[in-house]
């Protein structure tokens, strides 16, 4: 019977030049991975691979030189350990995090939370072209949200408490884009400037911050054969429902309007921006608002 | 500045990040629960990052002033021994 190398690498067996060696992609949520799973993943890198694993870059484990007739084995051995194969081709792909609130001090959103949703509600929907979801805490960047086809940034949207300042200064100070200054004894906020980073709230001494935390979606990122940054629609999503509305659209946008291996990016530029711009103001707003 | 008792001086101005943040711990470290510090630094990232890293210690931050040579000087109450 002939290989059929699409199912394969639909269930993460990526081919290699290697005649019947597969590289095993592994299922990995916003880059953790448990002690447990990591035990095993060495048991079965050992026993069937060539003993080591390979990082993708996209916070995904592979492990090399996984042999045809082995396969079903390697499911098997790896499913005892809580490890289960990852996905490549047309769908959505690993949803990538950084650390996030929970670990990282420069963190605005839970990351890990968010990417669990994520990787639960849309990991390996079926889709016209590959679609790559990130997340990261804050302003800093480190999960590089813009490259995605969907980024998640965290922010704090942030408003003055004038009864605990004890105007020490630092928020000047610690405001990379210049949006406080201190006028007649109160700090006063250009919305305009503000970049939602949190540095402000963060370097406080009296936490005399009103914090609202929320986040800045990007859509139609890509960072491969060609290069284009993500953009946002709006400004600053706070509440987790509309956040999720968003991704909906987003993904439905695509699945509805795309061509067979179009990435979103793409898509969003042939069918028009303004249309797709209408399809995320009214999954933000409502149908009414939006139009 | 007058409405500080200062105990103690540092200045961070001569090191680069992270020697700034450690210079400063070093010198908050030598000193008692209450006292006060001053510590002198540079325009730009020590400013932007510093009085951060000692709030993060669990330090009280009391005063940034501006001096008149584009320094800048953080006012610092030790907490903790």
């Amino acid at each position: 019977m002939a290989v059929d190398y699409a199912a394969l690498k639909k269930g993460g067996f990526m081919r290699q030049k290697q005649k019947n060696n597969f590289s095993l992609r592994l299922r990995v949520v916003g880059g953790n991975v448990t002690a447990k799973q990591i035990a095993k993943v060495a048991e079965v890198a050992q026993k069937y691979g060539e003993g080591y694993v390979h990082l993708t870059s996209r916070q995904s484990i592979e492990i090399p030189f996984i042999k045809l007739d082995d396969i079903d084995e390697v499911k098997a051995a790896l499913a005892e350990g809580g490890v289960e194969p990852g996905v490549c081709g047309p769908r959505v792909r690993t949803v990538t995090a950084c650390q996030g609130s929970e670990i990282c001090p420069s963190g605005c959103i839970d990351t890990y939370a968010i990417a669990k949703e994520l990787d639960e509600r849309y990991y390996a929907r079926e889709l016209p072209h590959k679609f790559k979801f990130g997340i990261t805490g804050c302003q800093n960047n480190c999960l590089k949200a813009e490259e995605n086809d969907l980024g998640i940034k965290g922010g704090i949207k942030v408003a003055w408490r004038e009864s605990d300042c004890i105007h020490c200064g630092v928020c000047l100070k610690a405001c990379r884009t210049k949006a406080l200054t201190e006028q007649d004894g109160k700090i006063v906020l250009e919305p305009e400037k503000c970049n939602f980073c949190g540095r402000c709230v963060k370097s406080c001494p009296t936490e005399s911050w009103d914090c609202t935390h929320g986040y800045i979606v990007s859509f139609g990122g890509i960072f491969g054969n060609q290069i284009s940054k993500g953009e946002a629609i709006i400004p600053f999503i706070e509440d987790h429902d509309k956040l999720m509305a968003v991704c909906d659209a987003a993904i439905g946008f695509f699945k509805d309007n795309a061509n067979p291996s179009e990435r979103f990016k793409f898509t969003i530029d042939r069918v028009g921006y303004e249309q797709f711009e209408k399809a995320i103001k009214n999954a933000y707003y409502g149908e009414k608002e939006g139009e | 500045m007058a409405e500080f008792n200062i105990d103690e001086r540092v200045d961070i101005t001569d090191v680069v990040c992270p020697t700034t943040f450690v210079k400063a711990k070093v010198a908050l470290e030598e000193l008692d629960d209450g006292q006060v510090l001053s510590i002198r630094m540079n325009d730009g990232e020590p400013v932007q990052n510093v009085p951060r890293s000692i709030k993060e210690e669990g330090h009280q931050i009391l005063k940034l002033n501006e001096n008149d040579d584009g320094t800048y000087e953080l006012i610092v109450r030790k907490v903790g021994d």
